[in-house]
């Protein structure tokens, strides 16, 4: 087991978001999120890297993580594409990438892993010396998921990568992180509005309501579920 | 008003106006980081300069006592920030001001009890074959002083990866704790950078003002309107403004108001520049898209 989440509720405040989720997911698999707007699929991301207030129980590698420091989460290979980018705006495209990976200890393949990223997303070569808060939401979106590729991650938390994105983009973006997740052995656990685009990429997936996962299975398995299919996928 | 004598007021406005760009360089390294002006940040300068008298008395020659001092003086802004500034990070704005006043009367008596009002004289290290024509040995030499310190800035914030870290930490915490950037550590760094770069403000102007522990209340007001003409969030506006603001107080105190209302000039400028142009002359247009 890579992640192990057990008894995991969180608060904002007096507002209690999540009460007890439990899932758990396999290294090198990807597992989506699944869940309404206000399910707390944002929030269980953010407690996974430390950014609200948790209790319960986070196994990473094996190794507890609930209660640390975010930037010691993101040292033990956790990258997180976060909600609303995390851009950079004031710094360069080129110092965004850098900047995925700072804490990287083997620091003469920055170079070729950010040529590698403009081979993904060619667009950003051109914006390479461009400030990136002046960059399109879409390619600030390449920007988010190419800075946490950067740290080389063994999981890499996605908060609707698709968000603003074109859908002939959002295809190529798929295939991307399918491709990453293929040949770099990267685990994934994607939060998504576009359910069937994420049950397509993902091997599993769980449902969320209210801050609990109400369902669980294979991502096939899931797709055929004709709740999700009504609630999630609109067919 | 002879055309000599006003190359030589705007020569010697340089070379204050390089001491008010430091202070007022400092002052907008700590504004980028916390979005506060550290009214301590001239307190912080004399004191490390009263450590550099306290070292060169001691029989330690000049430049190794003036690194030992801006060793020391980052020392003091890293301790400052963590000990001081960091219990206070969410406190309401007001609160912060309330502590770096705190500070600045700390460090100002601390100073007076330790090393008494009497005035003393600050010694210059520049030979007397460094001046020039139109400028003293301590202007040539104050001013290369800080052009070097400040390319060395320029390169450490732009080239290496913990200035760029420090740059991230300070325009977006929670992005940097997402690619594994220790942020308190960065800002702590930050406190130290600026002590340091006042340290060497106040080690080169006290051979013009001397040595006491109110000598940098008239310099810090120069460089609050230094910051605030170059914007207070520009780096580069704050040399820039520094500049300025030490040619047009020479000049005007020459040849037009006289040496009396010099002060005047200072403050002129910051009521003038948040009346007419609050985000200064370079303070950065945030351009994004949403």
């Amino acid at each position: 087991m890579l992640l192990e989440v057990k008894g995991l509720h969180a608060a904002y405040g007096a507002t209690r978001v999540l009460h007890g989720m439990d899932f758990a997911m396999d290294e090198g698999s990807i597992t989506t999120l699944l869940g309404a707007n206000g399910a707390g699929k944002t929030t269980t991301l953010r407690a996974l890297c430390g950014m609200v207030r948790t209790s319960g129980e986070v196994r990473f590698a094996g190794k507890r993580i609930e209660g640390r420091a975010t930037e010691d989460i993101v040292r033990l290979g956790v990258a997180h594409v976060p909600d609303g980018r995390g851009t950079f705006a004031n710094l360069s495209t080129e110092e965004n990438l850098r900047l995925g990976g700072y804490c990287r200890k083997d620091k003469r393949e920055l170079e070729s892993d950010m040529e590698r990223m403009f081979g993904y997303f060619p667009v950003l070569r051109d914006r390479r010396r461009q400030q990136a808060g002046t960059l399109s939401g879409g390619e600030q979106q390449m920007l988010a998921v190419s800075r946490a590729l950067m740290l080389r991650p063994k999981l890499l938390l996605l908060d609707e990568p698709s968000f603003g994105l074109a859908p002939l983009v959002v295809q190529e973006l798929f295939r991307i992180l399918r491709a990453v997740n293929e040949q770099e052995r990267v685990s994934m656990l994607l939060v998504e509005q576009n359910a069937s685009m994420a049950l397509e990429l993902a091997d599993h997936a769980y449902l969320i309501e209210t801050g609990r996962v109400v369902l669980s299975g294979r991502a096939d398995e899931i797709k055929r579920d004709d709740a999700v299919r009504r609630s999630y996928l609109g067919y | 008003m002879t055309f000599e004598a006003l190359v030589l007021q705007v020569l010697a406005g340089l070379a204050t106006g390089s001491i008010y760009a430091s202070l007022a360089l400092a002052l907008v390294m700590i504004y980028q980081a916390t979005h506060l002006v550290n009214f301590a940040q001239g307190e912080l300068a004399m004191f490390a300069t009263y450590l550099a008298w306290s070292l060169i008395n001691a029989g330690i020659s000049y430049w190794p006592a003036f690194l030992i001092t801006v060793g020391l003086a980052f020392v003091l802004g890293v301790l400052i920030e963590r000990l001081v500034i960091r219990p206070v990070e969410r406190a309401p704005v007001l609160a912060v001001v309330v502590v770096f006043i705190g500070l600045l009367v700390i460090l100002n008596s601390v100073a007076g009890w330790i090393f008494t009002y009497t005035i003393k004289s600050f010694p210059s290290p520049f030979p007397e074959w460094m001046g020039v024509r139109y400028m003293a040995p301590h202007q040539v030499g104050a001013f290369g002083v800080t052009l070097i310190m400040l390319a060395l800035l320029y390169l450490f914030f732009r080239f290496t990866p913990l200035g760029l870290a420090m740059r991230a930490a300070a325009q977006n915490p929670e992005s940097s704790r997402l690619v594994g950037i220790r942020v308190g550590w960065m800002l702590a760094l930050g406190w130290g950078l600026a002590a340091a770069v006042g340290a060497v403000a106040g080690m080169m102007v006290a051979p013009i003002v001397y040595l006491d522990p109110n000598m940098m209340g008239g310099i810090l007001l120069y460089a609050f309107a230094a910051a605030l003409l170059g914007g207070i969030d520009s780096p580069f506006g704050a040399v820039v403004g520094g500049l300025v603001v030490g040619v047009l107080e020479n000049v005007l105190g020459a040849f037009v108001i006289g040496n009396e209302l010099k002060l005047v000039v200072a403050l002129a400028l910051i009521v003038g520049v948040l009346l007419v142009r609050p985000s200064g002359f370079f303070g950065t247009v945030h351009v994004s898209r949403v």
